[in-house]
């Protein structure tokens, strides 16, 4: 299904204070389906923090909505939410069937498996190159296996809005092009507004419709052109 | 040779025992695989120390049977410390090291007035062979009970224990769950003491579970390894100690889980 570009998230004075500490300003942006938003800005700019906003996991002023296709704002929004890492240690017996069983499932996963959810699982796996790691435990898993395998997770169901904080490090440039490529392709082909926190300026370049640039507040918003030829973006990223 | 293998059939407390142990493993597998998977060993074992103060409660209440207050100031316990740690105001460690040693401090003030805490020392090292028919019929009905709810809840406390952002953005309440297993946990552990003693609850509930976790492939087979290790060490522990003179039963298992433990460690270091 390609998208109708009407579903738009809606950030509104969003900021955020902890103690006397001003985490976020003022944030406003809107990101539409079918559209890649990226989040940049130096370590510390408050990144992830914005995406924890959008999640709910952190208290603060301002509003999150999300219309649909007549600008009525939607009740129940599906989140897709891919995070940077997992909470997990190396040694986890968990593979991969166990993680998308568990967060899509009520059927227990320590019972036997069902023939048809492993035949649904490997299919949806297919799209993400991630078919063969079904059965791998979630340690094993290289950093861009990892991501592509978040991605499915995050896909299933299909969200309305899919949220991805990059990981900094761990996945090398092949693993990030085929991530790429991928989110290139679920934003062609999905109804879904896509936000993603990037560390990767080159990618983003290549694959975002908007970028906002921020360091506590919003510095720049634009296209990917509009921002990197900004003075905000060299004075934030000197050596670009 | 036969008198060995099957003379401790003949004793009722033995056979008891072995009803008890029947049932407390396949609990603690279902609470020790959750507890080492979210990083939880420190947790239950302060817990754990905390039933010195239950009971310490239920005695200043004037109450002949303490196990009850020793279950709610367990899960009050218990949910204090959730609170604590998912704020994440100061390191997870401490704040539970803190109510670790406050538990004990509190317990033993109280329960050492008049110098009477040596009719407590059971407390520390429990006795399964002590274990009556009524309290093997309400274990049966807490293995049942649990179970039940981990038909229904082991998917959220699995995805919870992956990621709990992701998690939420599937709907699942995190926080109640959170508290639901914390609660479980009090609640088992506390049944439990007095069959096992304090001194080595903990042990027995994670032991099998880290034993099971170096060599599982999966969650459904940490779970099955982990029950498989549990009774094997709850039922060879028991069967040494009437071996031995009916030496203490908690410790031999501990011990037998102990074995298995650096056993796994060091099949999965040799396969590494």
């Amino acid at each position: 299904m390609a998208s109708c570009g009407m579903h738009c998230l809606k950030i509104q004075h969003i900021s955020v204070t902890i103690g006397e500490n001003v985490l976020l300003r003022d944030i406003n942006m809107h990101a539409h389906c079918g559209e890649l938003t990226a989040v940049i800005g130096r370590n510390g700019a408050g990144k992830s923090t914005l995406l924890k906003a959008i999640l709910g996991e952190i208290t603060h002023a301002g509003k999150v909505e999300f219309s649909g296709h007549d600008g009525v704002p939607v009740k129940r929004l599906r989140i897709g939410y891919v995070p940077q890492s997992l909470s997990v240690d190396s040694g986890t017996p968990a593979t991969v069937y166990d993680m998308l069983v568990s967060f899509t499932s009520s059927y227990p996963v320590f019972l036997p498996r069902r023939p048809k959810t492993v035949r649904m699982l490997r299919e949806h796996l297919a799209s993400f190159n991630a078919a063969p790691l079904l059965n791998k435990k979630l340690g094993q898993l290289s950093g861009g296996e990892l991501q592509r395998v978040l991605l499915a997770a995050a896909t299933l169901p299909k969200p309305d809005l899919l949220l991805l904080d990059e990981p900094v490090s761990g996945v090398d440039h092949a693993g990030l092009q085929l991530f790429y490529r991928i989110l290139g392709n679920l934003k062609e082909t999905c109804d879904m507004a896509i936000v993603l926190v990037s560390h990767d300026l080159d990618f983003v370049r290549r694959y975002a419709d908007h970028v906002l640039l921020l360091d506590r507040g919003v510095q720049t918003l634009g296209t990917p052109n509009q921002v990197f030829a900004s003075e905000t973006f060299r004075r934030a990223f000197p050596a670009e | 040779m036969n008198e060995l293998l099957t003379g401790w059939w003949q004793y009722e407390f033995m056979r008891n025992a072995f009803l008890a142990v029947v049932l407390i493993m396949p609990l603690f597998t279902m609470l020790g695989t959750m507890v080492v998977s979210n990083g939880m060993a420190f947790f239950s074992d302060a817990l754990g120390h905390s039933s010195l103060t239950g009971v310490g409660v239920g005695i200043i209440l004037g109450m002949s049977e303490y196990r009850p207050t020793m279950i709610a100031f367990a899960i009050v316990f218990a949910l204090m410390m959730n609170r604590i740690r998912n704020s994440r105001l100061t390191s997870t460690d401490t704040v539970i090291g803190v109510f670790s040693s406050c538990g004990v401090a509190l317990g033993l003030v109280l329960l050492s007035r008049g110098g009477s805490f040596s009719r407590y020392q059971s407390l520390l090292i429990g006795d399964i062979l002590s274990i009556t028919k009524g309290e093997i019929v309400v274990l049966a009905i807490t293995l049942v009970v649990v179970f039940a709810l981990w038909l229904i809840c082991f998917n959220s406390f699995n995805a919870i224990s992956i990621n709990p952002s992701l998690a939420k953005t599937k709907g699942i309440p995190v926080r109640l769950l959170d508290d639901l297993l914390v609660v479980i946990i009090a609640v088992v552990v506390m049944m439990a003491i007095h069959w096992v003693g304090l001194l080595l609850i903990n042990a027995m509930l994670i032991l099998p579970a880290a034993a099971a976790r170096q060599v599982a492939r999966s969650t459904r087979s940490y779970l099955i390894l982990t029950l498989i290790f549990g009774l094997f060490s709850g039922l060879l522990g028991l069967w040494f100690s009437f071996l031995n003179s009916f030496a203490a039963t908690g410790p031999m298992i501990v011990l037998i889980a102990g074995i298995l433990f650096f056993a796994t460690f060091t099949l999965r270091d040799s396969k590494q």
